[in-house]
């Protein structure tokens, strides 16, 4: 029944048709190009998960020749930046906003230290408890420099027995541009394919466009695979944009192969336009659909991918969801891709996993796309 | 090929179908309906506003399905196989979803794309749906900047950029001027006439006229089927011309015959005023015929299909209830309340509005006539002070608009073409933030939207959000709305566009009896009968004023068919084409 | 002036009405903030509370056995496998079985007994560097607790310095007590600046604006009556979040409502005032969504709440001074968790409301310029 050449060229029509619309609205351009510039420059440039440089107040009421170097290996240290307090009370309040801890050092360290049972106290503003933590972390090197140094001119071991050598695969510098790219293309590809898309069907429901269109020789298909084959362009576009920033802006190594990325990118933005056009189609309204795509995809891919945060730690009912949200198989992807290369179990279940994905949810946007009124 | 009588091109059978209401109701679309239209016929589908023509054509497209009964196009079962049926069918909704973001030409090319037009026939096709439509000179806008009749002929044109076997429209000329409403049936007839079926629904009788065969439906029934003539005569001898008496308007004549129990309808025609009565001539004489020097004249489709709906239950109604304007208006009855001098709109290089000037006074109706684009909407908005003039002067009710815009507003009420209040809100809630819009608070708020609901016979649907109100009740939603703060000046864009002859009828009477009150009245409209009630027009065409004058001064730059006065359709399409340079040709003469 | 006012109030009523009687509306302003907070509570959270891992112990000593009982009687440590060959060490990193692997060497108890540095190797997934690094943080923690015993029972103690952690406001450490108050500002952004960009751009679209030009109000008075109304509705969202944080969450609110209501809605004028921007910019509800987008990711993303801002680069930094969410999430976990008084938050305070008035009168004047 079918007339190839009749069917391709209403396609190529409405696909012509769907380009310009995208070419003239400003907002697609923005969400398709200054999106992914933006996000690369704020993930590249901005964001940074490392602590640089705590500043810290140092109240030392032991004021001996020890106590002065200590505070020495923590002025020597590149995490921390010292300022003296001269008495507890005003240390706490630059603890208020000036310095994020207080390291105290009291009066009677240096007696103590020799009985060996020194003790240094360490305030920290719980308020960001990540920091403090870290900051916690932090003081143990220069007051271990303190003791070896000390310890030394004793003679005396005093780090060990356990000695620990650790090394990270993948990342040995700990750059944290490693896994933030791969985690940016499955952001930017959310959310063109899901966020812009969502609104272009609930818009031709809303306008009202689609009654004239439906009673034309256009197949439901047809309709759809003009709807995603620009968002689809749109969305190599940031991909190509995020793929030349991590190689020549932050030169992430591409360990695995570019054309397994490419594909891999291709079915994930499959899956991020399905989404997209699946909410377009059941809701059909602009203000809805754009609201259920941001809290269906984007937010989930920012936030239960495993781009940030460890998914391992999260609470297991939360875990549970994320083994059915697209953005955690992606995320698993492309940084394996990209840091640990061609890893086949772990490239093929996540590749099959996103097509399956990617195929389903075509299949229902075509079941639920219907050349009907209600 | 098959003759007509054996298989139809379209057939509904015993067909049902009903709606849920968002508040629970059903309601009943279409109620046991059965028709056909045979191959080659032109048929027309009219009734009044909820007759259920809309749903029907859904039902023929495959966009909608029946609940019971059979809907067959071209031997196509419609519940089986929509797609078989849309791709060989060419429809046009009511509102035709143009995108915006495209230029005239893209939308013309996807819609050739999509119903697979060779190149050959694309090439003529478009040549003549050009000449047809006028929109030649802006192939190259982007849709979303037309104006609101040249959409709709542009969404025409989209539907016929191939020739199909069966063609459905739905209200097809509504917002039209008539010119391009003149060609466009010229088109239709040629399809016709090369034997292609088209089934139109529309809300302008006369062209039901013109039409082989009709169905007429009112609330989902069907009210008569057969050839237009056989309800036409439903009204034989019961139509009359009657003079107004000296020195009264024809359209507070015609308010005041309207009023009568036995007449079933009255319009203003020609400065006389056309009734339809109950009784018929020759038989006992009605009271009202008696006191009045009418004679008979020759009935039109009209008149029957009101007969008709008389019938079936009486749709006559009468608005006698008057407007109380806030101030005492007495002396001041000639002033000059809206002043527009030299008024010019550039929009880019562009002249929307080229030096209009024109004056209205107090209590006057005014109308603003002129083909789609001609400059009547950017002219209104300038007025409204929603869009800044670029030269020229415009005062209303003695305020610089130009100057000061907010002082002016308080004294004009403003009914924009396309529905505008807000569709969550119920209508008890749009009234009530207009009143407080307006300033109106407590004892007088109350009284004010207890008038409204009352005046528009709003109450039965106070607790209806108002996007789901029928049609007809969103318009008087927003005269209602219009009117809380009786203006002194009221702004009317195209308000009948659309509206079924009742509520066009309900509508001018209405507007009258404000008028009478002293309330100033500007008005644009594409249905020339309606400039009948007017006390003066203006005919605009390219942002020019091409005419001004009474009724009678503006009928009298045409000569009408041998034998007959003219119309004031005819008087327009000559003082147009005039305007235009052009000979004012017999309409459809010059067709190519 | 009364009548204005009066203007206002029926602009407000009608706008509450709009946004709060369609059901799908109401979904979309309370819904969304709601499980996003609940989200972002268990979720967001850098802290690491299993981290499974294999072992190579090639010692298989007692000492080793020591060791590895340690780890796991961390309750942090998960041990996934007992690895049998140093080539498998491949095998359950790259597919991700194991976020560390642990080399213990031939030797190891023979140094331990020795005295002498006995050598642990630990080798990171470092696909999230981030997460490596945690972890193999944590695992430090756990080798010098080994160490300290070890050098009790051994007799090879030397005179090291205990250091004694207190933690100001948030006793545990736990970063939920951060993250959630922070979420008060963020989400509620978020929430009001898209509400009042697309309230905006469906008035324009559906024509009623039109509407509202043709009767007396000014546009000042337009401007108020979508204001007012969506910082409403921001406060609301805001007092939901708090209530969440408070009762599901369990952390205590120790500061001045009177002031955190205040510095919210200073806060709030400053988003509704960008949602108006926004607004006034886009021609439909597409553009104003996506505009509303663009300009509040970079405003979520750089407020210090993933990150904290002192880490930033410096130029960002000091741009970041336009940023109003950074001085909300300041000013609500400050009078959250540290009851800080006015005086203290003076640095939050002043900018919010230069910003708030600034955005305001910006709109204010990109409004009129619009409609005239």
């Amino acid at each position: 029944m079918n007339n190839w050449p009749a069917k391709w060229r209403r396609i190529r029509a409405l696909t012509l048709k769907e380009t310009r619309q995208v070419l003239r609205d400003p907002s697609s351009i923005a969400i398709g190009i200054v999106f992914p510039l933006m996000m690369i420059l704020l993930f590249g440039y901005g964001l940074s998960l490392d602590v640089s440089r705590v500043s810290v107040a140092v109240v030392d009421e032991d004021a001996s020749t020890d106590s002065a170097a200590l505070v020495g290996a923590f002025r020597l240290s590149p995490y921390f930046r010292v300022t003296v307090a001269d008495s507890m009370a005003e240390a706490k309040r630059m603890l208020d906003r000036k310095v994020d801890g207080v390291l105290s050092i009291p009066s009677d360290f240096t007696r103590r230290w020799h009985l060996g049972e020194a003790e240094v106290q360490i305030l920290v503003n719980g308020m960001d408890a990540n920091e403090a933590r870290i900051m916690q972390a932090y003081a143990q090197g220069p007051i271990a420099q303190w003791s070896a140094a000390r310890a030394g001119s004793d003679a005396l071991i005093s780090a060990g027995p356990v000695i620990v050598t650790d090394r990270m695969w993948f990342n040995e510098n700990n750059n944290s541009h490693y896994f933030l790219v791969p985690g940016l293309i499955v952001l930017v590809m959310t959310i063109i394919g899901a966020f812009l898309t969502a609104m272009v069907v609930a818009r031709e429901w809303e306008r009202g466009t689609l009654e004239a269109l439906f009673v034309t020789p256009v197949r439901a298909g047809e309709f759809l695979v003009s709807k995603l084959l620009p968002y689809f362009g749109l969305g190599m576009i940031g991909f190509l944009l995020c793929l030349t920033a991590g190689q020549f802006l932050f030169h992430v190594p591409l360990r695995g192969s570019l054309f397994l990325l490419c594909l891999a990118s291709m079915i994930y933005l499959m899956v991020a336009l399905g989404i997209g056009l699946l909410i377009s189609t059941l809701v059909k309204s602009q203000f809805l659909a754009s609201q259920l795509a941001m809290l269906l995809t984007f937010l989930p891919a920012m936030m239960l991918s495993g781009f940030l945060y460890d998914l391992r730690s999260m609470p297991a009912f939360i875990q549970g969801i994320t083994y059915a949200l697209p953005a955690r198989y992606a995320v698993a992807l492309m940084q394996t891709l990209y840091l640990a290369g061609n890893v086949g179990s772990v490239v093929w279940l996540n590749l099959g996993v996103l097509a399956a994905m990617a195929t389903v949810l075509m299949v229902l946007t075509r079941l639920a796309t219907r050349k009907q009124l209600s | 090929m098959t003759t007509p009588a054996s298989s139809p091109a379209l057939r509904l059978d015993a067909v049902c179908k009903s709606f849920c209401r968002e508040t629970g109701e059903s309601v009943l679309a279409l109620d046991n309906i059965s028709f056909s239209v045979g191959k080659g016929e032109l048929a027309a589908l009219v009734g009044p506003d909820g007759a259920g023509k809309t749903t029907l054509l859904r039902l023929l497209t495959g966009l909608m399905k029946s609940d019971r009964g059979i809907v067959s196009v071209l031997e196509i079962d419609a519940a089986k196989d929509p797609q078989a049926i849309q791709s060989r069918v060419a429809y046009m909704p009511q509102k035709f979803g143009l995108y915006d973001d495209l230029t005239v030409q893209e939308n013309l090319d996807l819609y050739a794309d999509l119903h697979g037009i060779t190149a050959e026939e694309k090439r003529r096709q478009f040549a003549d749906l050009m000449e047809m439509t006028g929109l030649d000179p802006f192939q190259k806008r982007l849709a979303g900047k037309l104006s609101g009749g040249m959409k709709q002929k542009l969404g025409l044109a989209c539907t016929l950029v191939r020739t199909p076997e069966l063609l459905l429209l739905d209200e097809p000329t509504v917002g039209v001027d008539p010119l391009s409403r003149r060609e466009l049936w010229e088109i239709i007839r040629r399809l016709v006439k090369d034997g292609m079926t088209v089934l139109m629904s529309s809300s302008f009788l006369d062209e039901a006229e013109g039409c082989e065969r009709v169905l007429v439906l009112n609330e989902g029934k069907e009210l008569a089927e057969g050839p237009p003539a056989e309800v036409r005569n439903m009204a034989l001898g019961r139509t009359f011309l009657a003079q107004p008496p000296q020195g009264m308007k024809a359209r507070d004549f015609q308010a005041q015959l309207l009023a009568e129990p036995d007449v079933i309808d009255a319009v203003p025609e020609g400065g006389q005023v056309r009734l339809v009565s109950q009784a018929r001539s020759g038989g006992s004489q009605s009271t009202t015929l008696a006191r009045t020097t009418a004679r008979a004249t020759p009935a039109r489709f009209e008149d029957g299909f009101m007969v008709l709906l008389d019938q079936a239950g009486g749709a006559k109604q009468t608005y006698t209830e008057a407007v109380q304007p806030e101030k005492p208006l007495g002396d001041s009855r000639h002033e000059s309340v809206v002043e527009v001098r030299n008024l010019v709109r550039h929009f880019g290089k562009f002249v929307a509005v080229d030096h209009v000037s024109f004056s209205v006074k107090r209590g006057e109706i005014f109308g603003l006539l002129g083909p789609n684009g001609a400059g009547k909407t950017t002219t209104f908005r300038m007025l409204c002070g929603l869009l800044p003039a670029s030269e020229g002067t415009l005062t209303i009710a003695g305020t610089d608009v130009r100057r000061n815009r907010a002082s002016a507003r308080q004294h004009l009420g403003y009914v924009a073409q396309k529905f505008s209040l807000y569709g969550q809100l119920t209508v008890g809630e749009n009234l009530d933030f207009f009143a407080r819009a307006y300033g109106l608070g407590g004892e007088k708020k109350r009284e004010r939207i207890a008038w409204a609901i009352s005046q528009f016979k709003l109450e039965p649907f106070i607790l209806l959000p108002s996007a789901q109100l029928p049609g007809g009740y969103k318009q008087r939603l927003a005269m209602a709305a219009a009117l809380l703060h009786r203006p002194e000046i009221l702004f009317l864009d195209e308000p009948t566009s659309g509206a079924d002859p009742f509520a066009r009828r309900e509508f001018w009477q209405r507007i009258t009896s404000l008028a009478a009150h002293g309330v100033t009245v500007i008005v644009t409209t594409h249905l020339m009968a309606e400039a009948e009630y007017c006390d003066r027009a203006a005919i605009l065409d390219n942002g020019k004023v091409l005419a001004q004058g009474t009724p009678a001064e503006l009928r009298a730059h045409a000569s009408g068919p041998a034998g007959h006065s003219a119309t004031m359709e005819d008087a327009f399409i000559a003082i147009v084409l005039e305007g235009r340079g052009k000979p004012a040709a017999k309409p459809g003469a010059a067709q190519s | 002036m009364r009548s204005s006012f009066f203007r206002i109030l029926a602009l407000i009523r009608k706008e509450f009405l709009a946004v709060l009687k369609d059901p799908r509306s109401r979904f979309i302003i309370f819904v969304p903030p709601i499980l996003q907070c609940f989200i972002f509570g268990y979720a967001a959270s850098f802290d690491l509370n299993s981290i499974p891992y294999a072992v190579f112990d090639q010692d298989q000593s007692a000492a080793s056995a020591a060791f590895l009982s340690r780890l796991d009687g961390s309750s942090i440590f998960r041990r996934q496998a007992v690895l049998g060959r140093s080539e498998d060490i491949h095998t359950w990193i790259d597919n991700c079985r194991a976020l560390l692997v642990i080399q213990i060497g031939q030797d190891f108890e023979r140094h331990l007994l020795a005295g002498e540095p006995a050598q642990v190797q630990v080798i990171a997934d470092g696909r999230n560097s981030n997460t490596a690094g945690t972890a193999l943080g944590y695992f430090e923690i756990v080798v010098e607790a080994f160490n300290a015993s070890w050098r009790a029972n051994h007799g090879q103690g030397s005179p090291t310095i205990r250091t004694v952690t207190r933690s100001w406001f948030n006793p545990n450490l736990d970063s939920r007590w951060s993250m959630i108050p922070s979420l008060i500002g963020t989400l509620t952004m978020m929430g009001t600046l898209m509400l009042t960009a697309m309230s905006v751009a469906r008035e324009r679209e559906q024509g009623t604006f039109d509407q509202l030009l043709v009767t007396p109000f000014r546009p000042f008075e337009i401007m108020a009556g979508k204001a007012l109304p969506n910082i409403a509705i921001g406060l609301t969202q805001s007092t939901t979040i708090l209530l969440i944080a408070q009762f599901w969450f369990h952390i205590p609110f120790v500061g001045s409502f009177l002031l955190l209501y205040a510095g919210l809605g200073l806060f709030l004028m400053a988003a509704v005032g960008l949602g108006l921007l926004v607004s006034s910019i886009a021609a439909t509800m597409q553009q104003a969504m996506l505009y509303a987008f663009l300009l509040v990711m970079p405003f979520a993303l750089l407020s210090g709440l993933t990150t904290p801002v002192n880490s930033m680069p410096e130029f960002l930094q000091s741009a970041l001074v336009i940023n109003p969410l950074r001085y909300a999430l300041d000013l609500t976990k400050r009078i959250y968790l540290e009851n800080a008084g006015f005086a203290q938050l003076s640095s939050d305070f002043l900018p919010l409301t230069v910003i708030g008035l600034v955005t305001l009168f910006g709109a204010a004047w990109l409004f009129r310029k619009r409609l005239t």
